[in-house]
């Protein structure tokens, strides 16, 4: 029971974290580098405890992130379900990949769910961003050995400490 | 009972659901995009999450402003960085009274006081911060820390000391959102000073670029023209520096010229704004004025009353 409740608040806290490291502001010239930080811990998760993470979830995470960051409510929804949906059909392959071979997976994760932004974005009528668009998903790939590492170190410290 | 038999096998069992559900989710999402493109729901959510939200957000301006602070602490004592806060709150007012008093003096000259100057010299402002919140690269937005409690409502004007920021585009009760004039979807009707030459100045998504289209190609805009509003549209009142034009070339159709600007505000700095209280006035016809003196019969008045009303709201524009 109270393992279960540990599992809960890091998964909690985890997602909540995210969030707020998207609203994080960053000097000018690294906006554009700022990785999807929600994304990469969704990724985790689906990875991780598929039975935590589903759709609906990922839609009720997106939904949140668009009601703070506030540019079309459902964007994100729409983003962090779709890539959610993805995980989870082909987890059985990502996760006995090599680490290397996992941020690449991550990498074309992120770029899709940058198309779909863009295809979102100009349905919406905005003019077409610039291409620094595109580098996001770099980052996050980069990124990504460490969010994983990170969740992964702090779950087997407290099993750990309860063991 | 589904859910033990979907357990049992996990990799294929749940694909056909798996699936289902994600164009459940999707169609969802994209309902909910539509019914907010059109009916601006985001922001009624917004304002009723608001007690939720906006601690979240000063949250997220809080490392920031840790390191900030930080910073400052290690330059210099703690009541050198006040005194030097108050006194810098006072030249962005001074300095935006005195940009204000220029572009006053230059149109006066110009346009022989055709501009009702009691409104011009008049400025009511409201000192804000910014919170150093990052809203996402889509938008160039600035998050304030005013709100509706503090008297500020959707199309106020944000001005810094250098020129027009924005305007307010959504109100929560202690915090609000303006949209810079870099976005690509505002635009500000603007007025080359030297020339007199009117246009419109859209964003252009980058934060160091206005462009001004549809410009005629025998018109006189030069590099190095400072634009400032013109007042037309009745959003942005007119005199507020907006930028410097920095190229001018034709625009891919080759009809029309095209001028490429910098904005003259700082919009990539954290700090201190103004935003403008006396909006201008709306277009439209005048209100009805009150009723002033005393009436000969309510039968009289009905019959008179609307002509010197209408001619005194005339009167005083």
């Amino acid at each position: 029971m109270n393992r279960q409740r540990t599992q809960f608040w890091i998964f909690t806290g985890s997602i909540i974290v995210s969030l707020m490291l998207m609203l994080m502001p960053l000097p000018q010239a690294l906006t554009p580098l700022k990785p999807y930080w929600p994304a990469l811990v969704l990724i985790y998760w689906s990875l991780e405890a598929p039975d935590r993470t589903s759709i609906g979830l990922a839609f009720l995470v997106g939904l949140a992130a668009d009601l703070l960051d506030g540019a079309l409510l459902g964007e994100q929804a729409l983003r962090l379900a779709a890539l959610t949906f993805i995980v989870l059909r082909f987890r059985a392959r990502l996760r006995f990949f090599p680490m290397w071979q996992q941020a690449l997976a991550v990498l074309v994760l992120l770029l899709n769910d940058r198309i779909l932004l863009l295809l979102v974005r100009l349905f919406a009528g905005d003019p077409r961003p610039p291409s620094s668009f595109w580098l996001a998903p770099f980052t996050g790939t980069i990124a990504w050995p460490f969010v994983f590492l990170l969740i992964d170190d702090v779950r087997a410290r407290l099993r750990a400490k309860e063991a | 009972m589904a859910l033990p038999h979907k357990e049992s096998s996990p990799i294929f069992a749940d694909a056909a659901a798996g699936t289902l559900r994600l164009i459940f989710y999707l169609a969802l999402a994209c309902v909910l995009m539509v019914l907010d493109h059109r009916n601006g729901w985001l922001q009624r959510a917004r304002y009723a999450a608001s007690m939720a939200v906006e601690p979240i957000y000063r949250a997220a301006a809080w490392p920031g402003e840790a390191a900030r602070n930080l910073r400052t602490a290690f330059t210099g004592h703690r009541d050198l960085v006040n005194e030097n806060r108050h006194l810098r709150e006072a030249l962005l007012l001074a300095q935006a009274r005195l940009n204000r008093m220029n572009a006053v003096a230059e149109q006066n000259t110009r346009l022989k006081q055709l501009l009702d100057t009691r409104r011009m010299l008049g400025m009511d402002v409201q000192l804000a911060r910014l919170i150093d919140v990052d809203l996402g690269p889509a938008r160039n937005r600035v998050m304030i820390d005013a709100g509706a409690r503090e008297g500020v409502h959707t199309g106020q004007v944000v001005i810094d000391a250098h020129g027009v920021m924005g305007q307010i585009v959504e109100v929560l009760p202690h915090t609000s959102v303006a949209l810079l004039i870099t976005d690509g979807n505002h635009s500000i009707p603007v007025v080359d000073e030297r020339s007199g030459l009117r246009g419109v100045a859209h964003g252009t998504g980058a934060p160091d670029r206005l462009v001004v289209s549809d410009i005629p190609l025998s018109a006189d805009v030069k590099v190095g023209d400072r634009i400032s509003t013109s007042g037309l549209g009745g959003r942005f009142p007119a005199g507020f520096p907006v930028g410097t034009i920095t190229k001018v070339g034709p625009d891919p159709s080759g009809m029309f010229a095209q001028a490429g600007a910098r904005p003259a505000a700082d919009l990539a700095r954290s700090g201190e704004v103004l935003l403008l209280r006396d909006q201008p006035e709306p277009v439209g016809p005048p209100k009805e004025a009150p009723e002033v003196g005393p009436l000969a019969s309510p039968a009289a008045s009905d019959s008179t009353n609307s002509p010197p009303a209408h001619a005194r709201a005339v009167t005083q524009r």
